[in-house]
This record gives C-alpha cells, sequence and structure tokens, in this order.
C-alpha cells in the first residue's frame, strides 16, 4: 500500500521562461504505490514541472530528490537510468524504425558491442504481451501502426525502463475505449507493486476512476494536494482556474429544427465513410460522437475537400457543391472552416507570427487588388485578437510563445476572419484547460445564433450532451443514430457508440 | 498479423527494386556484350564503379539523417590528390601512404560532422562550404594533374584475384587449387564487398547507426530516447568522409595519378545524390541502406556501359541518362497517386 | 519576448532577421577595405572604390544576382533547383540558334517550360526537388549536347541581347538595370502580396498552409516557374555578354547562387528570410571574386577562402535553434 515517505520530492522548484513564470517556489511530492493526479490549467505549470522531473528542462532554483537522494537530471536519459520515466503523447517514437527498435532505442541488448536483434524482439514481445498487445508484430515500422497503438507501444518502452516513477502526460488521449481500459489495469498493477505514477489529464472522469491523490496547480503555484474524495469536481475546478465558475456549458436555444443547410447524402470514401447521411441547419450545433476512428475525422477532412475519391452528394443550400479542395471549401460560395485536430502542425505556422497566422486564411480579403493593405491587415488582427480575448504580448511575437488554449484561439480567430457559413472543428478543446473551453463553447454558441451551421467531432461526451442540438454518434464509416434534445445522454451515447440497441425505455 | 517475411519484404520494397534493376540491365549488358560473361568485362566493370559506389555510400549516411553531403566528390578528389603524393617507395611507404590518405578523408569527415553539430549550421550549406575547402587543399597539393602510384599497387588492384596473388606472391602465385572457385573474382568487387560487410554491417547495428536512422526518422523523438544525438551525427560525418576516401585512394591506385578536377568533384556528387535514390534511400532520411547505394551506383554505371555496347550516338547518351534517371525517380513516386488523403502527402 | 532578448550577448540590438544583412553588409566593405590597402600596397592607388570599378561589378554580379532571385523564390518555400546550370545554358543556346526578334522571348520561354516541369514534379509527384531538378538537369543537358553536337554553338547573341549585357545607359549598365527591375519586382511580390505571404507560409509548415485554404500546389508551380524563368533570362543576357552560348555555362552558377541566398540570410530550410539579403549575399561574392583576383589569389586559395567565408557568417548569424530543450 502507499508508505508516506516521499519518492520523488521538489523543494523550492522555480523555473522562468523570457519574463514568463512557469514555476515559482513548488513544494511537490509523490508517493510509492499511488496514483497521484496533476491539475491544472495550460500555463498552470504541470507541464513543466514534468518536464522538470523528467530531465527535459532544468529548474533554475530548487532542489529535487529521490528516494531521499538530491538528484538533479540533465537529459531525459538521465531521469530513466534514475528510474524516473516519462509517457508523452507520441513524442518518442521514431516512426521509420520498429516497434522492437523503438522500445529498446537507447539501450539495446548486446552482443560483441552490436544489437543482438533476436533478444530485443523477445524483450518487445513481452512487453506488448503485458499491455494486452500480442497482435503487434515487433517488426513493423511504427508509422504503420494506427495511433492508438502507437501509444501503446509508447507504453511499453516505458515499462521497459523499469521505472520507480512514471509519469503521464495526456497518455491516453488517443487510446481507443478498449486500450484506455488495458491501461488502467496495467497502472493498477503497477501501482500495487509500489510504484509512484503521476497522471495529467484534463479528463475528470478519469482522474476520478484511477487517482488516489490529486494536486491542483495555478499560475505556476502549488495550491493544493489532497485526497480522492476531499473535494468534489466544482470545487477541484474553482481550484484550478480561481475564480467561481458559472454553468460550464452554456444555455441551449430551444427551438424548432432549422431546415437543413449543410446535407450530406451517402457519402462514401474507402473503406472509412460507407453512407453518410446528416443534415446541419443554420444555427445548429450538432456534435459527431462515436468511438475514436469510426471515421469521424474522415468525415470533417471530406466536407473540407482534403479526401480524394469520394463518392456521394453534399449540398449547401439545396445546391449540390463539389468540394475539391480546402481552397475550394474556402471560396465564396460555400464558405467552409475547419480547424483542424493538431493545431501545432495543422492549424499553425509556429514560427510565424500572431498576426501572420490570423491572416493566413484571408489574404485575399486584406489585399487590395495585387497588393496586401496594411491597414486592413493590420485592422483584421486586432479585430480577431479582440473577439476571442487572445491573451498575447504583441502580434509579431511568434504563435509559438502562446499557450495551448491561446493558440487554438488564434486557429478559430483565422477562421472566423473568413466569415465561414460551415464551421467544422476536430476536437477543438482537446488539451486545453478548463477556462478557454468554457469560452470556446460558449463562442460556438454565439457563433449559431449569428447563423452558422456548426458540426463538431468530440472525444468528450459531456461536452457532446452539454453543447450540442443533436449528436450523431458514429461505428465503422455510418451514423449508428442522431440523438436529439433529451435523448441526448450518456447511456444513449455509449450504447450507440458501441453498436447496441438502446434499452426501450429510456428516459432522459 | 503480417508474417515477418512479408513486413521485411514490403519494408525493403525500394531496395529490392534496385537489385532487381541492376540485374536485369546488367545480364542485359553481358547477353549482347561480345566478350559478355568473361572475367575481363567483369574487371573492367567493376574498376569503373568501385569509386562512385564508395561515393553513394558516403553520400548515404548524412541522408539517412536527413541531411546532404556536398563535399564527398571534393573530399575524394582531395584524397586523390593526397594519394598520388604518398602512395609510393618502400612498401613501408606504401603502407604510411595508404594510411594517411584514409585518415585524412576520414579527419576531413570528421571535421564536416564538427561543424554541423556543434557550429549548428544545416549539412547542405555546411558541406557546400568545406567541399570548397577540400577542393582547395587538393589543388594545393597537386595543382596539375600528375603524381605517382606504386605501379604493383596499380596493377594488383585494379585485376582479379589471381593477379593479386601473382603480383603479391601469395598462394602459390594465385594458382593454388582451392583458390580457383574465387580467383577470377575482381579485386575492386572483393574490396567493396569487404567494406561493405566489414564496415558499414557492424556499423548499422550498433547504437550510434541506428542513431542515424533514428535523427532522420524524427530527430525530436530520437532525444526524448535518450539517444546519443552529436555523437551519432560526428560518427555519420566522418564515416562518409572514409568512404569517400576510400573511393579517393582507390581512382588515385587505379589512375596512378592524382587530378583536382573540379568538374569531376561536382560529377561525383551529384551522381552519388542521384544513386542514393535510385537504391532506395529517402532523401527525407530514416529510411535506406548503403548497401543499396552501390546497386545504385551499379544501375547508373551499367547504363552507360549498355550505350557503349549499343553503339548509342554518343551525343544522345547525356539524353538518355538523363531521361532514364527522371523516369526511375518518377516512377518511385507514383505510390503517391495512390493517397487518397492528401494529409498524409505532407510529411 | 523582445526583439532586443533574442540578440547573442546584447551587442547589437538588432531584430534577428536582419542580423545577417547588417553582419554581410559589413562584410562587403571589409572587403573591399582588404582590397584597397592590397592596392595601396602594390599600385599606389585604390581603384577598387572607384565608380566604374564597382559598376563593372555590379554588371558581372547581374547575371549572378538573377539566378539568385530566382533561387531564393524556390528555397524559401523549402526547396532547391538544381537544374539552373543545364535551363540556363538551353535558354543561352536556343535564343542565339533561333535569332531575331524571337530570341529572347524563346530563350525565356525555356526558363519558364523548364521551370513548370520542375513545379509539376515537385507539387502533384511529391518528388524531392533536390532529385527531380537533378535529373530534369541532365535531361537538358542532354537535349542540348544532342542539339549542338557537343561543340560551342556557332550562332551570335542578336543586337537586344547584347544590348541588355554589355551596353550602358547614361553610364550604368543596362545589366545592371535588368537586375534592379528584377529585385523591385522580387522584393514587392515578397513582401507585399499574398503570393509572396503564401511562399513563406509554405516554407514554414505546407500543411497547415495547405488547410488554411492556400492554393499550394500553384504556389509551388508559380515559384519553379519564377525560377526557371530567371534561370532563362541570364542565360539570355550572358549569351548578349558573351556574344554567344557555349558549352557548361551554367555551371559556375547554381552552387554560388545558393551561397548568395543562404549569406544572405534566407533560411536554407525555408520559411525566413529577405530580399535584401539576397542582393548583398550577390554583392560579397562577386566582390569576394575580384578582390581575390586582383590579389592574384591562386584557384586553391580562393576556393578555401570561399569555403571559410560562408561558414563564417553562418556562425555570426546565430546558429539554428535547438531542436530539444
Amino acid at each position: 500500500m502507499s508508505s508516506d515517505q516521499p519518492i520523488l520530492a521538489l523543494r523550492g522548484v522555480s523555473k522562468r521562461y523570457g519574463g514568463v513564470r512557469a514555476l515559482e517556489d513548488v513544494d511537490f511530492e509523490s508517493r510509492r504505490g499511488s496514483i497521484h493526479a496533476v491539475l491544472g490549467e495550460n500555463g498552470a505549470g504541470k507541464s513543466t514541472l514534468i518536464k522538470i522531473a523528467s530531465g527535459v528542462v532544468q529548474p533554475d532554483e530548487g532542489s529535487m530528490t529521490l528516494d531521499g537522494a538530491p538528484v538533479r537530471f540533465a537529459s531525459p536519459s538521465a531521469a530513466n537510468a534514475a528510474g524516473v520515466v516519462c509517457i508523452f503523447q507520441e513524442l518518442s517514437l521514431m516512426p521509420d524504425l520498429s516497434v522492437a527498435d523503438n522500445i529498446s532505442a537507447a539501450h539495446p541488448p548486446r552482443r560483441f558491442g552490436l544489437i543482438d536483434q533476436r533478444v530485443q524482439r523477445r524483450r518487445a514481445e513481452e512487453l506488448l504481451a503485458r499491455i494486452g498487445c500480442e497482435d503487434v508484430n515487433p517488426l513493423m515500422r511504427v508509422r504503420d501502426l494506427p495511433l492508438s497503438r502507437r501509444q501503446m507501444v509508447e507504453i511499453a518502452k516505458a515499462l521497459g525502463k523499469a521505472p520507480k516513477v512514471l509519469i503521464l502526460d495526456e497518455a491516453t488521449s488517443a487510446l481507443t475505449h478498449a486500450d484506455v481500459e488495458t491501461i488502467y489495469r496495467v497502472l493498477e498493477e503497477l501501482k500495487a507493486s509500489g510504484l509512484s505514477i503521476l497522471y495529467i489529464s484534463h479528463r475528470m472522469h478519469e482522474i476520478e476512476a484511477l487517482c488516489d491523490r490529486l494536486s491542483v496547480f495555478r499560475n505556476g503555484r502549488h495550491i493544493s494536494t489532497f485526497d480522492k474524495g476531499a473535494h468534489n469536481p466544482e470545487q477541484i475546478v474553482e481550484m484550478m482556474i480561481g475564480r467561481e465558475i458559472a454553468a460550464q456549458y452554456p444555455q441551449k436555444v430551444l427551438r424548432p429544427r432549422p431546415p437543413a443547410y449543410l446535407s450530406i447524402k451517402g457519402l462514401a470514401w474507402e473503406n472509412r465513410l460507407k453512407g453518410i447521411d446528416l443534415s446541419v441547419g443554420k444555427g445548429e450545433i450538432v456534435g459527431l460522437g462515436g468511438l475514436d476512428g469510426q471515421g469521424q475525422k474522415e468525415l470533417l477532412l471530406a466536407l473540407f475537400g482534403v479526401l480524394a475519391g469520394t463518392s456521394g452528394d453534399i449540398s449547401l443550400d439545396g445546391k449540390k457543391v463539389s468540394i475539391p479542395s480546402p481552397t475550394a471549401a474556402k471560396a465564396a460560395d460555400k464558405r467552409i472552416a475547419l480547424i483542424p485536430e493538431d493545431r501545432k502542425t495543422e492549424g499553425l505556422m509556429l514560427p510565424m507570427s500572431i498576426g501572420d497566422n490570423l491572416v493566413a486564411a484571408s489574404l485575399s480579403r486584406i489585399s487590395n487588388g495585387l497588393f496586401l493593405d496594411a491597414g486592413k491587415e493590420r485592422a483584421a488582427i486586432e479585430a480577431g485578437i479582440q473577439r476571442l480575448q487572445i491573451k498575447i504580448g504583441a502580434a509579431s511575437d511568434a504563435v509559438s510563445t502562446l499557450s495551448g488554449g491561446n493558440q487554438q484561439k488564434v486557429v478559430i480567430a483565422k477562421w472566423l476572419m473568413t466569415e465561414p457559413e460551415v464551421i467544422l472543428l476536430n476536437d477543438p478543446t482537446r488539451g486545453i484547460d478548463v477556462g478557454t473551453k468554457q469560452e470556446i463553447y460558449k463562442l460556438l454558441r454565439d457563433l449559431a445564433a449569428q447563423g452558422a451551421a456548426v458540426l463538431f467531432y468530440s472525444t468528450d461526451y459531456d461536452e457532446l450532451i452539454g453543447c450540442c442540438d443533436r449528436v450523431a454518434v458514429m461505428y465503422d464509416g455510418k451514423i449508428q443514430r442522431e440523438l436529439e434534445g433529451e435523448a441526448i445522454n450518456e447511456k444513449n451515447i455509449i450504447s450507440a457508440s458501441l453498436n447496441i440497441a438502446a434499452p426501450a425505455s429510456e428516459a432522459a | 498479423m503480417p508474417s515477418d517475411l512479408s513486413l521485411r519484404i514490403r519494408q525493403n520494397a525500394p531496395f529490392i527494386g534496385a537489385i532487381a534493376l541492376f540485374a536485369v540491365f546488367y545480364v542485359f549488358y553481358n547477353m549482347f556484350h561480345p566478350k559478355g560473361f568473361s572475367t575481363q568485362v567483369l574487371v573492367q566493370n567493376s574498376n569503373e564503379v568501385f569509386s562512385l559506389a564508395l561515393v553513394a555510400m558516403a553520400q548515404t549516411v548524412p541522408v539517412l539523417m536527413g541531411g546532404l553531403d556536398l563535399s564527398v566528390g571534393a573530399v575524394m578528389t582531395m584524397v586523390n590528390c593526397l594519394a598520388s603524393n604518398l602512395v609510393s617507395g618502400t612498401p613501408l611507404q606504401i603502407v604510411f601512404g595508404i594510411v594517411v590518405s584514409l585518415l585524412a578523408g576520414t579527419a576531413f569527415g570528421f571535421l564536416n560532422g564538427v561543424i554541423v553539430v556543434y557550429g549548428r549550421i544545416q549539412s547542405i550549406i555546411a558541406t557546400l562550404a568545406t567541399g570548397a575547402i577540400a577542393i582547395g587543399i587538393a589543388l594545393l597539393l597537386r595543382e596539375k594533374p600528375g603524381g605517382d602510384v606504386d605501379a604493383d599497387l596499380n596493377w594488383a588492384l585494379t585485376n582479379s584475384v589471381v593477379d593479386f596473388c601473382e603480383t603479391y606472391g601469395l598462394f602459390e602465385d594465385g594458382k593454388a587449387a582451392w583458390l580457383q572457385p574465387v580467383a577470377w573474382i575482381p579485386v575492386p568487387l572483393i574490396l567493396l564487398v569487404l567494406i561493405a560487410l566489414l564496415v558499414w554491417v557492424p556499423f548499422r547495428r550498433t547504437v550510434t547507426g541506428r542513431t542515424i536512422y533514428a535523427i532522420g526518422s524524427s530527430e525530436g523523438a530520437a532525444y526524448m530516447s535518450g539517444l546519443p544525438i552529436a555523437r551519432a551525427k560526428i560518427a555519420a560525418f566522418t564515416l562518409s568522409g572514409f568512404f569517400a576516401g576510400c573511393a579517393g585512394l582507390f581512382l588515385a591506385i587505379q589512375t596512378s595519378s592524382g587530378n583536382a578536377d573540379i568538374p569531376q568533384a561536382g560529377a561525383y556528387t551529384l551522381n552519388s545524390i542521384a544513386a542514393v535514390v535510385i537504391g532506395g534511400t529517402s532523401l527525407l532520411g530514416g529510411v535506406g541502406t548503403a548497401i543499396g547505394s552501390i546497386f545504385g551506383a551499379m544501375i547508373l554505371r551499367v547504363i552507360s556501359f549498355n550505350f557503349r555496347i549499343f553503339e548509342i550516338d554518343p551525343l544522345l547518351q547525356p539524353l538518355f541518362e538523363g531521361v532514364i534517371l527522371l523516369g526511375a525517380v518518377c516512377i518511385g513516386a507514383l505510390g503517391i497517386l495512390r493517397i487518397k488523403n492528401r494529409l498524409e502527402l505532407f510529411r | 519576448m523582445s526583439d532586443a532578448s533574442l540578440s547573442t550577448r546584447g551587442v547589437l540590438r538588432v531584430k534577428p532577421e536582419n542580423r545577417p544583412l547588417l553582419i554581410s553588409g559589413l562584410f562587403v566593405l571589409a572587403i573591399l577595405a582588404v582590397g584597397s590597402a592590397y592596392t595601396l600596397a602594390t599600385q599606389g592607388s585604390m581603384p577598387l572604390l572607384t565608380p566604374n570599378y564597382l559598376l563593372l561589378q555590379l554588371q558581372i554580379g547581374a547575371f549572378l544576382g538573377i539566378v539568385a532571385a530566382g533561387m531564393m523564390l524556390v528555397i524559401l518555400i523549402g526547396h532547391i533547383d538544381l537544374s539552373v546550370p543545364w535551363t540556363l545554358t538551353a535558354a543561352a543556346m536556343m535564343a542565339t540558334a533561333v535569332g531575331g526578334p524571337a530570341a529572347i522571348p524563346v530563350g525565356l520561354g525555356i526558363g519558364l517550360l523548364v521551370g513548370i516541369m520542375n513545379g509539376l514534379g515537385v507539387a502533384y509527384l511529391r518528388i524531392p526537388s533536390m532529385i527531380f531538378t537533378l535529373g530534369v538537369n541532365a535531361v537538358m543537358r542532354g537535349l542540348m549536347v544532342y542539339h549542338t553536337g557537343g561543340f560551342a554553338p556557332q550562332t551570335a547573341a542578336t543586337d537586344t541581347m547584347r544590348f541588355l549585357a554589355s551596353d550602358h545607359v547614361l553610364g550604368v549598365p543596362v545589366a545592371i538595370l535588368v537586375w534592379v527591375a528584377l529585385s523591385v519586382v522580387v522584393a514587392l511580390m515578397l513582401k507585399r502580396t499574398s503570393f509572396g505571404r503564401a511562399l513563406y507560409a509554405i516554407g514554414n509548415r505546407e500543411a497547415a498552409a495547405y488547410l488554411a485554404g492556400i492554393p499550394t500546389r500553384q504556389v509551388i508551380i508559380i515559384a519553379f516557374a519564377l525560377c526557371g524563368l530567371c534561370a532563362g533570362l541570364a542565360g539570355v543576357l550572358l549569351a548578349g555578354y558573351s556574344t554567344k552560348a557555349y558549352q557548361g555555362m551554367g555551371d559556375a552558377y547554381v552552387l554560388p547562387a545558393i551561397a548568395a541566398v543562404v549569406i544572405g540570410g534566407t533560411h536554407i530550410l525555408g520559411g525566413r528570410g529577405r530580399y535584401l539579403g539576397t542582393l548583398i549575399g550577390v554583392i560579397l561574392i562577386v566582390l569576394l571574386n575580384s578582390v581575390l583576383s586582383i590579389m592574384q589569389m591562386p584557384e586553391a586559395g580562393r576556393q578555401i577562402i570561399y569555403g571559410c567565408v560562408i561558414i563564417g557568417m553562418l556562425l555570426a548569424y546565430g546558429r539554428n535553434a535547438r531542436v530539444h530543450g
């Protein structure tokens, strides 16, 4: 069981990036045999905390002890050697190398100085079996695995380092539900064997299911550490954002269903979309639900012109349209916008300035004939920043300096500048702090009220329940069930996701 | 679950394709050659292939890391000129000359690595600059073509095993019975195989070698995995310099002279890039092997051999070479057309 | 994050994108100074500082400058064009072969066509530009070798070509005027048009540019087309300068063009750089060459100095950001 002696302890740790205080005089402890949640908004300091603990960055002040002995990790490999291992979201896998190579990357079994492939492969098979992934052939290239399997390989790799302290940073967000259950089981086993596990996630239900201790950070400071059950979720969120929260989701508008603006009939693509029929009206927020990988992302990409070889009909306002590319989707006669899945690699040009990113989709709007109009550009940038209340230093700063939530706001602002009629969002609040999430929910409702047709995919069914007028649950490339009004609840969503007929008499 | 063998084949498809292409071209060539399938032709061919194959191996290593080495041709030329000054005289002097020449190439490669890693300059532009420096050194060593290389060495290394043994009085002057099955093999081929087996294959199996692939695949992930990035980068360029040095040394022995030929250096460098691509290594890094580049070099050379046989108008040869190169590159890329999700086109 | 905090050791509070311009500009002056010191010591005069000399250098630099202008566009999107040598040569040879009023349009047309072909291969087939343009270069060489029979073509450059390359207007070489006109167009395009903005976006992250609705394929094709056009223009002018075309006339231009672009502060992987930097880079290389030949530096020394200068300047610009940490 958990002993009271901390295994990892930080005292007085501070870290500054330029003028920004990422961590300020933080004391933190984690115990053996415990799954310890680290909570906080983006910019609260949790990522810096674990980067320091796992050797990715060094603190400016303060000390760290492991098992009572003072330590200072100059690099991730130093931390690993000491037994502190961190699992990121797919950040440490080399796509072109095999699974076996990746799992034993830095310290492979050797014979006569050369890597022993056979022993390495056996090692990979053992570790994969431990997390229920026997079906993964260790010879496969990581690139050829689906996202969820890649994350499992990352976890297997971490387990192979025989950690004393295991840190998971949003490590389950890419996993299928089945894999998530497996990982919960593995984590419980590790906890029972005395490991200290630090768990960072924005998903409250995960934290409630797994963790026995919770720590809240805010603005770089450690606010409080307590056992599970000491506070209820609302209190915890208040600690995280430092103020009383209003109802989390904006009020839904109760009114009859508006006529269809965006109409999809029989949309099919490869074997990922198998005949989708869906409509979204102006002023509606329609959500896409279901298990991961059932075609939700592909549907959004198809509507935005990214997929080649689609069949079926898409109509806007009754007229059939063809959408061969994002350039066409954005065009004035269609005005479709997509907030993509990965803001860092698909939504933003990170080294470029905030201003440049904001106008990237509206270059023709800020032009005067052949040339860009500096005045129009400036006005557009300021308007964008204002509208979404983006917290920045100067518009000429690189967008990489912003926090995750603010970066996502830049992506959204970029698209709002094109005055879209149809807004598609691909999991827009993933990895974003609670405060910004609420702002985004309110924004979506406002946009719908102003007449946009909103279609968004979310992996968080609380969000779907709270935000959407209708939810279309997808399964295996088709819409399994459409839920409306009071039928939008957890039981219905889950049963539709799992392709089970909902129980007959199901009131809200 | 796909079987191991099918996985291996699929993963190495470009490499296997290169071997197959070479086999087809070479058999074709020998079929139409009046003296085809003879040792004489094989010896002549191996001599013509060796230097380019080694320069292609040199180019492969930085390319695997997602970079490029524009100095390989220049380093070859530099070592060529150095060797033309040193590899003659007493046996001790000859051995000394060989060792120093190889060391020079290796050291220059090491210098490239240091500049790229600690200067934090992109390899393509750093090696563009160091290539100029190497050519300058070559000119200092040999302002005009000339020089002298030991005649015995020249004969021994550019013919078959039996000639090598005869020159140095080994194995009953090459007539030993057990030697006969391999006596016909050209020495350059043996050298090529030895270098590939004794240097490249083991290197690839070390952590440093694997790190080179890792860096090409995802440098950030390689760092997070605790792989020795700086060490691997420097090792990559050093190995590249060694291979380029081997090419230069052989060129000196083969031609018995040194020549600071700038256009030739440039041609070797550009051809090495083509050989690397044809051999199945991706310019984006992370995928490929130096042995594939050997076959890529051989394919390039065999194409020009074929021109000789068919007495193609020499004026048309460059055009054919260009079209074949461009065609090969395009065919390799046709897999792109199957991709239906355009986001996947952006790596 | 203020701009000043990004400069190392606060010696010069200059924006990071302008540091290369300052350093290369100073180096140009340094080269002139060293050269003048040499001529002062050996001849007792400073011909390097006369307008005649400087104009002559700029005239020679115009050819490299035109090639570098096109090359910069391609490097900005993270690509490279190794087909410049034989595109240039082909344009020159065909222009002189055709002669008459059609000469220059033919030359430019060849450059444009080759550029479009490059763009198609890179944008649609997604073949790495390094190897595709290498292949195109080989094909152009093949075509020209066949066409000319391996000899230098005997046809002469037209009067217009010679005018543009060698003549003077009001004391200023026309070649310089052509270069200036091109420079104005390129600089304006990069800074003030959406096409220019698209170039930087694609060079920074093509996926994000694509998803922002930028027509990435078209932009790539146009960039390569313009690079080919510049190579063609340079070929036409060079033929005018030498009054005829000759084998291998383009070989000496591609690596120095890349060097000039990089010395000027454009990142070799694309996404950032100012055209003014490319201009200064070209001038630097031309002056360096000239001063070294005045000092009668043998080829060996020239190559070594050239290489050291490039590395020295890149080291001075502040190196790449660390990938990690």
